[in-house]
């Protein structure tokens, strides 16, 4: 990718972070960064395309170490779930055969598997020793007639965030627009219904989350022409630019395609969240708010006041139960606000937030919702994490799953919220499942099993204090 | 205290419950060179040896006395002489278990009378040690029969301090272990290095970990046990410094052994999870005056962090539990240590230490009884033994195999439950079928507006399993 490519990726008008100087895709600072490579971001925005082969070109690393480990799911293909890369070696390194090999696995990947397209993910090594990604992709798109997608996400281009731009930049690049969906199926049991069509962005199906309000589109009518990337499959990808409406999910790395289809499609969008009722609510009625259409308003306020009055009444058991517990949290790519409104729906006091990635607009909604004194945290290590923790008396630490361990080993109840999660918390249900795994987790007596010494320990201090 | 609920249904479906007569058998099986003898019809051996067999694999010395119909009706004292003398003669036995069964009991046999006359005809077998031990099949289960067969272990064997010379620890390392039928003989192996560790000598009453542990002996076939707790050992109990009884069932048992010798008594309902094995390790210093072993502390330390890494699972989890009344006891303990909710409790028998158990209601019963109670509780998980295979797929659900009988897998008599290292590894048996099976997953939810176009995908390999369920209902 070319070094101007790259800086048009970073500036993204519609991020509030593009005016400051510390931004969410800043270069990473040496001996001191977390976070994942462009790389890991690209793959991961588009890998829950379900009936695509995603082929990583590069050396094993760096498929090696990252195929099957998130939760996206799927209704139907599985293609998805295979980890394929040309596994580059020294000598194909040396020799240059990185190009012909993977001109070859595109065949293989196609002979085999049948994908509806190909996407080819190039590394930190393919890009130095400069694999002419888009060249091979048209060649193997000619020859086999089978889609073929080149994503240039080497690793050393930035952040994890850069590369979910990178990944969205690619869609809009090359997909989208390249189909027109089919006519929208007809009830039969309200054959007039006039139904819309809407995008969500930035949502990916982990453990089901999508499955959790999709219900709730089908009942209003609305069509999700294409999630990107949850469940989704590449002819959804195709057709993104007939939405009537683009909803940014809770994640602002893929804003650039909200703008660009914005700017190529006059498509309106909005930031929303399907985390805690009153988010959910307020999703459902931007959706309709954008849309224009007054029938969809009414029936739209109608489910949201039955949904909410239902909700409450299933959270009432729970918010007894989990009144008072106090908690740290520590998201790293969803929303804090969200979550923080989400777990204060519950009865539960947010000690602190992390808002690492948050902007100037979040950091007022969290300010709002916590008050003038919420502490925030800028820098989660783990030390921090815990220090605060003990400061704060904090029941519990929500953070993504790489903080586990490190709230385990201090004895300190944990709930992941990020990637990895089993459990799926979005939409007016997805509460109650909240709700019952903070319960899962703080309630569970074993917290007393590990607080306490040993009891031949305790025997031995007793001795010793007379 | 939980509410026990009375077996109420005129028939049982697929019965828990295992008799009497095969605790005793199981309890004798544990002395060396022992034959249990069943005194009953040729059909009550019969099946009890294939149910041995078929749980530990290992040959199984088990003798009848073969009744017929003419003894049944016209008195089957010579059958029990008969059988006595064929065995004393043919295997040469150092201790034989006369056990009872359904049939000699309803006919109303006097077994104490039929061997005393045993003894007086045949002084020459006077050296092989017998027990007679009541075990109808009508009343109890098989942890009663064990209970019983050990009663009478220690009630013929064990001499008292008054009258033998024995003396209260004068065998200062020696600790008597009267081991529950809850114990497999991987436990009783596990529990015996443990308590080795702390410098003591354990006596294992009885020894099943040296009889059917299923090892390969340097001889070949034994008409009977080959391993096991040597009869003489009894006399020595009442030298010892200590008695460790595990299993609420053997209470009594344990009380008339300290009634015999004075021994102290230390008293364990299980030996499952963290509390109990706490109690038992200080129990152990304190016995061999010892600092605990740094390898002990170790493991539970390795304990512990299982039970944090799992108890995102065990949290919580609906489990159902079927097994004889400790075993019930211990899980339901250990289950409530960790935050789970037992949804469905059915023992094979009523036992005094159910009404201790942390439970709401245990039910007396079988497994359809713990089918229903699961479906009720919607559980997640089953605990039983491998009857309760079909149970578990009806319900859907994953099984883990504890208890007796254990014979769709191989290796279920010599899985440690017991110590830190025992509960780390039910821990994460547990948690991993608890994970296998979709554990918190939501449903695939197919959309009537956004349809998906994934016909081609039905009929392939990597189409997902869901789709290929859907392609099959279609059709």
């Amino acid at each position: 990718m070319k070094p101007s490519d790259l800086a048009a990726l970073r500036d993204e008008p519609a991020c509030d972070h593009n005016l400051k100087a510390k931004s969410g895709c800043a270069r990473p600072k040496p001996g001191a960064s977390a976070g994942g490579c462009a790389f890991d971001g690209a793959q991961i925005a588009l890998l829950p395309i379900a009936d695509v082969a995603h082929i990583v070109h590069g050396p094993i690393a760096c498929a090696g170490s990252s195929w099957d480990n998130r939760g996206a799911r799927s209704t139907g293909p599985a293609l998805y779930r295979l980890g394929m890369t040309t596994d580059l070696s020294e000598q194909d390194v040396i020799m240059g055969r990185g190009e012909k090999r993977l001109f070859h696995a595109v065949k293989q990947a196609i002979d085999r598997y049948q994908p509806a397209a190909v996407f080819v993910y190039s590394t930190c090594v393919t890009a130095l020793i400069g694999d002419d990604l888009p060249a091979i992709c048209k060649a193997a798109e000619q020859r086999w007639g089978v889609p073929v997608v080149p994503v240039d996400s080497a690793g050393f281009y930035g952040s994890k965030n850069l590369g979910n731009r990178i990944a969205g930049e690619v869609m809009v690049q090359y997909v989208v627009g390249t189909c027109e969906p089919s006519p929208p199926p007809v009830d039969p049991a309200r054959p007039d219904l006039k139904v819309h069509d809407i995008n969500l962005i930035g949502e990916y199906n982990i453990a089901g989350e999508l499955w959790r309000v999709l219900p709730l589109f089908d009942e209003l009518g609305l069509r999700v022409l294409c999630t990107l990337s949850g469940d989704t499959r590449f002819r959804e990808v195709q057709t993104m630019h007939r939405a009537e409406v683009n909803m940014i999910v809770c994640s602002r790395a893929m804003l650039n395609v909200a703008r660009k289809l914005k700017e190529r499609f006059g498509t309106p969008w909005f930031e929303g969240s399907f985390y805690g009722v009153r988010d959910v609510s307020q999703a459902l009625r931007d959706i309709a708010r954008l849309i224009g259409d007054p029938n969809l308003s009414q029936r739209t306020e109608a489910v949201i006041a039955r949904e909410e009055a239902s909700a409450d009444s299933a959270l009432e058991p729970w918010r007894q139960r989990l009144h008072g517990k106090r908690a740290l949290l520590y998201t790293g790519g969803v929303k804090s606000w969200s979550i923080v409104s989400a777990l204060q729906d519950l009865g539960i006091t947010v000690v602190a937030t992390g808002t690492k990635k948050s902007t100037e607009e979040d950091k007022a909604r969290i300010r709002e919702l916590m008050g003038e004194d919420a502490r925030m945290i800028e820098d989660g290590n783990p030390r921090e994490l815990l220090a605060l923790s003990k400061e704060y008396q904090a029941d519990l630490l929500i953070a993504g799953g790489r903080n586990m361990y490190t709230a385990l080993k201090a004895r300190l109840p944990f709930l992941d919220i990020n990637q990895e999660r089993e459990f799926a918390y979005a939409g007016y249900r997805g509460m109650v499942e909240l709700a019952r795994q903070i319960a899962r987790t703080v309630e569970n007596p074993v917290w007393d099993a590990v607080r306490r010494p040993a009891p031949w320990d305790l025997i031995a201090l007793e001795a010793r204090h007379g | 205290m939980a509410e026990i609920i009375r077996r109420s249904k005129a028939l049982s479906v697929s019965p828990l419950k295992t008799s009497q007569a095969m605790g005793a058998s199981l309890a004798v099986l544990g002395l060396e060179r022992a034959m249990p003898l069943l005194h009953g019809a040729q059909g009550c051996t019969a099946f009890a040896k294939v149910f041995f067999v078929r749980h530990f694999r290992e040959p199984i010395p088990l003798q009848t006395t073969a009744m017929d119909p003419i003894s049944s009706v016209m008195g089957a004292d010579d059958n029990v002489i008969e059988a006595l003398k064929t065995v004393c003669e043919k295997n040469r036995p150092a201790a034989i278990g006369l056990l009872t069964t359904g049939l000699s009991e309803a006919q109303g046999t006097d077994i104490v009378r039929v061997l005393k006359t045993f003894r007086e005809l045949h002084p020459e077998f006077q050296a092989v040690r017998i027990i007679p031990v009541n075990t109808p099949d009508f009343s109890g289960c098989l942890e009663s029969g064990y209970a019983a067969a050990l009663r009478a272990m220690i009630s013929e064997w064990v001499p008292a301090a008054t009258v033998k010379e024995t003396r209260l620890g004068c065998r200062t390392r020696q600790v008597n272990v009267l081991c529950g039928s809850l114990l497999t003989p991987g436990d009783v192996e596990a529990l015996r290095e443990l308590i080795e560790s702390f410098g003591l000598h354990p006596v294992m009453i009885p020894d099943l970990a040296d009889s059917l542990d299923g090892h390969l002996d340097p001889e070949d076939f034994k008409p009977v046990t080959v391993g096991g707790l040597s009869v003489n050992a009894f006399t020595t109990l009442g030298n010892a410094v200590a008695t460790l009884v595990i299993g609420a069932s053997l209470y009594p048992v344990a009380d008339l052994l300290y009634e015999r010798t004075g021994v102290p008594l230390h008293r364990f309902d299980h030996l499952l999870g963290l509390a109990a094995n706490d109690q038992l390790v200080m129990t152990l210093a304190g016995i061999a005056g010892h600092a605990v072993p740094a390898r002990l502390a170790r493991q539970r330390a390795q304990l512990l962090d299982a039970m944090l890494d799992t108890h995102f699972m065990l949290g919580q989890a609906r489990i159902a539990l079927a097994a004889d009344p400790d075993l019930l006891h211990a899980f339901s303990q250990w289950l409530a240590e960790m935050g789970a909710e037992v949804v469905a409790a059915v023992a094979s028998d009523r036992a005094a230490v159910l009404e201790r158990t942390p439970l709401a209601q245990v039910q007396i019963g079988d497994l359809e009884d713990l089918e229903t109670w699961a479906r009720q509780g919607d559980a997640e998980l089953l605990i039983g033994n491998s009857h309760a295979v079909d149970t578990a797929q009806r319900l859907g659900i994953p099984l883990l195999r504890a208890g007796f009988p254990l014979y769709d897998q191989l290796g279920g008599y010599q899985r440690t439950w017991i110590g830190y290292r025992g509960a780390r590894q039910a821990l994460f048996d547990i948690a991993n079928l608890l994970l296998g099976h979709g554990h918190g997953g939501v449903a695939p939810y197919h959309s009537f507006y956004s349809r998906k176009d994934d016909h081609r995908w039905e009929t392939m390999a990597y189409g997902s399993e869901q789709a290929l369920v859907d392609c099959e209902r279609r059709h």
